[in-house]
């Protein structure tokens, strides 16, 4: 406790990296697979072409990825936006099959009413298609949440700061309580944004909570 | 007026599913299109708002071919009603309604002014307007499905099995209000089932298709009983088809003949095997046997409630019925507001279907003989 009495404000500085290295690719991430999951739903070729793709993606290993980014996108080795990338790429790689699965389970005959009464386009997917999907995604983008909370300690080791620093140096110069106060940081860090998707997925979805049955 | 001109449906993988029909649906009329599964029947409901183009032929919306329109500007204009109503689950009852309004860019208090009015018009109380559907029970979803299809008073309604998926009751309930509605609205209506009691209580003209997409017959419900083209329609019409026909055969000079009647708590003043119980406005309520009862008042216990009532003005075939189920033996006839008027025995009710015409068969095409005729057909 003493350890943390001398160093909360740290710790708040890194929670705040942490937050934004793992939150700000969370949000690109969505923003990038609504298309990607679009063209997949709508073209069963691309379907296949895309979560076979994403699934790859997913297979790089996220130390690699941080060192190889620089080259790609001609960023300095210790810039956090290389992380906020390759996290970015994470985060597509998951939810582009989970918008595409999510946008696949709305119920036929609403997609055919959706038809019959002339919705096409954007209209069609932002005001009948993503509403309905917003369950499936919301829980797709709770496992993205968590995940990237946790690849983004690996960081520490290309020299962006965040959580993953505390539990690195408390094991390095055996202080334990630095190391505990990561790892439960770093737990709470995970928690609390699964616990703000949770929310904003209910208030999205008042439908599925409204009370008392049939008339 | 829609019309489809030798329209057949080839699906990639070479089924068949809709074979050179040809078929004018009357405006302001309800075309019922029945068959058995895999008639095609669906698909052809579909080609007329091309959410499934034809292969070959056209379809016609009052002279127009539908396939040079702008397809969502052609389905706006044209209102969809499908079984389990299809309604958007994430939206209340009232943004329900108002989609395609919404879609056609009516100012917010329009929309919603007129939602308000649609809901009414179903038959469902304001309170539903901002419950969400799963809120609802299946009749009552079904009618938010037909007002939301009203709308934005399109002329032409698309209906795909509306009532298939609700209890008998409800069902029978949402047909006369949708007539009842119908009569007030005049739609030009195509109307999808597989029941051919459905087809022939709701349709101005039924279209019988066979499996592989061929038109059997197209005729006004009567004419369908009476002169069914082939052995196909025949047995789809089904056996008791003689009894059905006299729903539409009104009864007009039915002998009534008056009956003594007792009220609840009265003391039935007769020695008469049955006697009719009615309520103080004179509707009636059942059957007593005054022998029975032994000198005390009539109590609700003692009602036989069997008897079907049947209107003055009404078919042959609810007057029939009344005769036929009424404990006494006679049949009760009532007004329209429900009041007693007397009553008719079986045999009077047989006499006056002798006395009446069965429609007279056209000796012409047998596909199409007795179809509703269209004024200012062009060939």
């Amino acid at each position: 406790m003493d350890w943390l009495a001398a160093h909360w404000r740290d710790v708040l500085d890194l929670a705040g990296n942490h937050l934004y290295l793992a939150g700000v690719p969370l949000v690109v991430g969505l923003v990038l697979a609504v298309p990607l999951g679009w063209a997949a739903k709508r073209w069963d070729r691309s379907y296949l072409a895309i979560i076979t793709g994403a699934g790859l993606l997913y297979t790089i290993p996220s130390l690699a990825l941080f060192v190889v980014m620089p080259l790609i996108i001609g960023t300095q080795i210790l810039d956090p936006i290389n992380v906020v990338v390759a996290m970015s790429v994470y985060t597509v790689a998951l939810l582009a099959r989970t918008v595409a699965d999510g946008l696949k389970a709305v119920p036929d005959h609403v997609e055919q009413s959706a038809t019959a009464m002339g919705y096409k386009g954007v209209r069609r997917l932002f005001g009948v298609e993503l509403p309905l999907a917003v369950p499936v995604i919301a829980a797709g983008l709770r496992v993205a949440a968590v995940s990237n909370v946790s690849i983004v300690t690996v960081a520490s080791v290309v020299g962006v700061p965040q959580l993953g620093n505390l539990f690195i140096d408390g094991f390095n110069r055996v202080i334990w309580a630095e190391l505990v106060t990561g790892i439960v940081a770093t737990v709470v860090l995970a928690l609390a944004l699964d616990a703000l998707i949770v929310v904003g997925s209910r208030l999205l979805t008042p439908w599925r909570t409204a009370g008392g049955g049939a008339a | 007026m829609i019309r489809f001109d030798a329209v057949t449906k080839e699906f990639p993988d070479g089924t068949v599913a809709v074979d050179d029909l040809s078929l004018t649906a009357p405006t302001g009329k309800i075309t019922v299109l029945v068959g058995p599964s895999g008639c095609g029947k669906t698909t052809s409901l579909r080609m007329v708002n091309r959410m499934i183009e034809p292969t070959r032929g056209s379809i016609a919306l009052d002279g127009q071919d539908t396939g040079r329109m702008d397809q969502a500007e052609l389905r706006r204009g044209i209102g969809y009603v499908i079984q389990h109503a299809g309604l958007f689950p994430h939206r209340t009852v009232l943004d329900n309604i108002g989609t395609v309004p919404r879609l056609l860019g009516w100012d917010k208090k329009k929309v919603r002014d007129r939602s308000r009015e649609l809901l009414e018009r179903v038959g469902l109380d304001a309170r539903l307007g901002d419950r969400y559907p799963t809120q609802l029970s299946g009749g009552q979803q079904q009618r938010v499905g037909v007002a939301r299809a009203l709308a934005a008073d399109p002329p032409v309604m698309l209906m795909d099995e509306p009532f298939s998926a609700v209890d008998p009751i409800v069902r029978d309930q949402l047909q006369d209000e949708f007539l009842r509605l119908q009569d007030e609205l005049g739609k030009t209506i195509i109307f999808v089932t597989h029941d051919i009691d459905e087809a022939i209580k709701l349709g101005d003209q039924v279209a019988v298709l066979r499996v592989g997409g061929t038109l059997a017959q197209v005729a006004e419900p009567a004419y369908l009983l009476a002169h069914p083209a082939d052995d196909f329609v025949a047995d789809f019409v089904g056996r008791d088809r003689g009894y059905r026909s006299l729903q539409f055969q009104e009864a007009p000079r039915l002998p009534l003949r008056s009956e003594p009647t007792v009220t609840l708590g009265e003391t039935p003043a007769t020695d008469a095997a049955w006697l009719l119980v009615v309520d103080d406005r004179r509707h009636p309520l059942g059957w007593v046997e005054p022998g029975r009862i032994g000198g005390r008042g009539v109590q609700d216990a003692d009602l036989h409630r069997g008897g079907t009532v049947a209107r003055s003005g009404g078919s042959l075939r609810g007057a029939l019925d009344a005769a036929l189920s009424s404990p006494a033996r006679r049949g009760v006839i009532v007004d329209d507001s429900g009041e007693l008027v007397g009553t008719v025995l079986a045999h009077e009710v047989l006499d006056a279907i002798e006395d009446t015409d069965r429609p007279e068969r056209d000796e012409g095409d047998p596909v199409h003989g007795g179809a509703v005729a269209v004024a200012g057909d062009e060939a």
